[in-house]
């Protein structure tokens, strides 16, 4: 857990990118969500959207899953246009979307199940990844049996288990207690490590953003566009537990707090 | 388990005795205690006068009742996805449920005689409209966050349907079909005092023109007993088909 290599060193290569949105609007009726938006999210990386309530982070991530339509605008995975949704796309939502009918080990295995994978093989997928984000044990429980951030683990789980390229969290440590918070922040780190997977992660916290990501975007309310994107470089390579500790860490924390204050009334 | 079959057996002892005593006050003459009922229900299943009535009564009843469960669940599931079947069906089944069963009946038996199809039809008016109703609005409720979430995990339209919206649906289709059972069994006794007297309508009929209300009181015991029992397989059946539902609910 302590030896997070740094996947990307101080140098400013060129990132191979994974997904780009480009000049992307979204039209509620006569709500504009998203206006002119733009952003590439690096291959391998952890890129945070980070944004007041309804800004439209959570719009974003479904037109990147190709849920909703986006009124304009493009968005392309691997350099293909997204038309809907794919197997190279996970989504963890922001209200879980378990299945209350069906048991934690079906809950995870849903995704493979849809892929037509044998249950058998499905199962055995599941079943790691319900031991990987620590709801061994609960395999034969229902939804309504775990509270808010176990439901949570399993719409992770779920999502880590069709081992898709892009995964998309919305919100995913929100149900969960500052103690357990900290502790899923540093198995997210060392997921982005060894997964080999391009995360998209929309959170409300400043530390936590600053804390997990390689690149933040901020995002402004509605309509919404990226105000500022901020790599941090200095301190991914240290050790996690001194992270927080670290000047570059507050600096930015600072930063990104000083930047959004302006829309907080 | 063994608390609710005693609350069970302990309310029939109340409303069993309760029923005896106001045979016995009497409430009314036309009103027998619990025993002779009992005693008249015996006599009945032992001569063979019931089952050769429950011959009779089950066949409009039972066909019935498949035709709307079939149908209802089938329209309703059309009605509940499908805005354009909405506007078709819809007001049908809304003045079905509205309409005096009591004034229709005339109607059908000019259509369809006083043979096994007009009684067939009045227990489908009394079942059908509350399983069309009771489906269409589950389907139409199903949360829009799983739906999405299938999407977004490749499912097709095919697995939307029968793996989230017909098990997201199905506690309200079964108590919708719970209710049209029900009414089933209600309309397959009217139609039986209505159109013509055969079966356990005949029974109750016959028995309270010659005053022998014991009699006519087994009858009704019976068909309630039917019903229940009825009700119970319905419920064994949902439990069956949907492991899942009597595990209780998550709001979110
Ligand atoms: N289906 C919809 N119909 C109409 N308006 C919508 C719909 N979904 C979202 N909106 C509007 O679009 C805006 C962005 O919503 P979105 O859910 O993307 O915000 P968010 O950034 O995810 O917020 P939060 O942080 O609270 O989750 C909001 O103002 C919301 O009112
Ligand atoms: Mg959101």
């Amino acid at each position: 857990m302590s030896q997070i290599k740094p996947l990307h060193m101080a140098e400013p290569a060129i990132p191979d990118i994974a997904v780009s949105v480009m000049d992307v609007s979204k039209n509620y009726g006569s709500v504009e969500a998203l206006k002119n938006l733009s952003l590439e999210f690096p291959r391998g990386e952890l890129t945070s959207l980070l944004g007041p309530s309804g800004c439209g982070k959570t719009t974003l991530l479904k037109i990147i899953a190709g849920l909703l339509p986006a009124t304009a605008g493009k968005i392309e995975v691997n350099g293909v246009a997204v038309e809907g949704p794919g197997d190279d796309r996970a989504f963890v939502f922001q209200d879980f979307a378990l299945l209350p009918w069906a048991t934690v080990l079906r809950n995870v295995a849903f995704g493979l199940e849809l892929r037509g994978v044998a249950k058998a093989e499905r199962e055995d997928r599941a079943n790691t990844y319900i031991k990987n984000v620590g709801l061994e044990g609960f395999e034969q429980s229902y939804p309504h049996e775990l509270s808010g951030g176990m439901r949570q683990r399993v719409g992770l789980a779920r999502a880590l288990s069709v081992d898709s390229q892009v995964l998309l969290l919305d919100e995913p440590f929100s149900a969960v207690d500052e103690q357990n918070r900290r502790k899923f922040q540093e198995d997210m780190l060392e997921l982005v490590a060894t997964e080999q997977k391009t995360f998209i992660f929309v959170t409300h916290s400043i530390e936590e953003a600053v804390y997990v990501s390689d690149q933040i975007a901020i995002l402004l309310p509605r309509p919404s566009r990226v105000s500022e994107v901020i790599r941090p470089t200095g301190f991914r390579h240290k050790d996690v537990a001194n992270i927080r500790r670290d000047t570059e860490y507050l600096d930015i924390v600072d930063r990104i707090w000083s930047s959004l204050r302006n829309y907080v009334e | 388990m063994q608390r609710s079959l005693i609350i069970k057996l302990s309310s029939a002892v109340f409303v069993f005795g309760a029923w005896e005593i106001a045979g016995r006050i009497p409430v009314s003459y036309a009103f027998p205690t619990f025993i002779d009922s009992m005693a008249a229900l015996a006599r009945m299943s032992l001569d063979g006068s019931l089952l050769a009535a429950y011959g009779e009564t089950l066949q409009p009843l039972v066909v019935g009742l498949i035709i709307s469960a079939f149908a209802g669940i089938g329209m309703g599931l059309a009605i509940g996805l499908n805005a354009k079947s909405e506007w078709l069906f819809s007001p049908i089944f809304i003045v079905m449920q509205a309409a005096p069963l009591a004034a229709l009946i005339p109607i059908l038996v000019m259509a369809y005689g006083i043979g096994l199809t007009s009684k067939v039809a009045v227990v489908c008016i009394m079942a059908m409209p509350v399983i069309v109703l009771n489906t269409s609005s589950a389907v139409r409720n199903t949360p829009v966050s799983m739906k999405e979430m299938a999407t977004s995990f490749l499912a097709t339209k095919r697995d939307v349907l029968l793996k989230i919206v017909i098990p997201a649906a199905s506690p309200v289709i079964f108590s919708g079909l719970r209710l049209g059972v029900s009414a089933g069994f209600i309309g397959a006794i009217l139609a039986e005092l209505k159109i013509t007297p055969t079966g356990v309508g005949d029974i109750i009929t016959y028995s309270r023109s010659i005053a022998d209300y014991a009699s006519m009181y087994a009858a009704i015991f019976s068909i309630i007993v039917l019903a229940v029992v009825f009700l119970n397989l319905l419920e064994k059946l949902e439990n069956i088909l949907f492991a899942g539902n009597n595990r209780g609910y998550v709001s979110d």
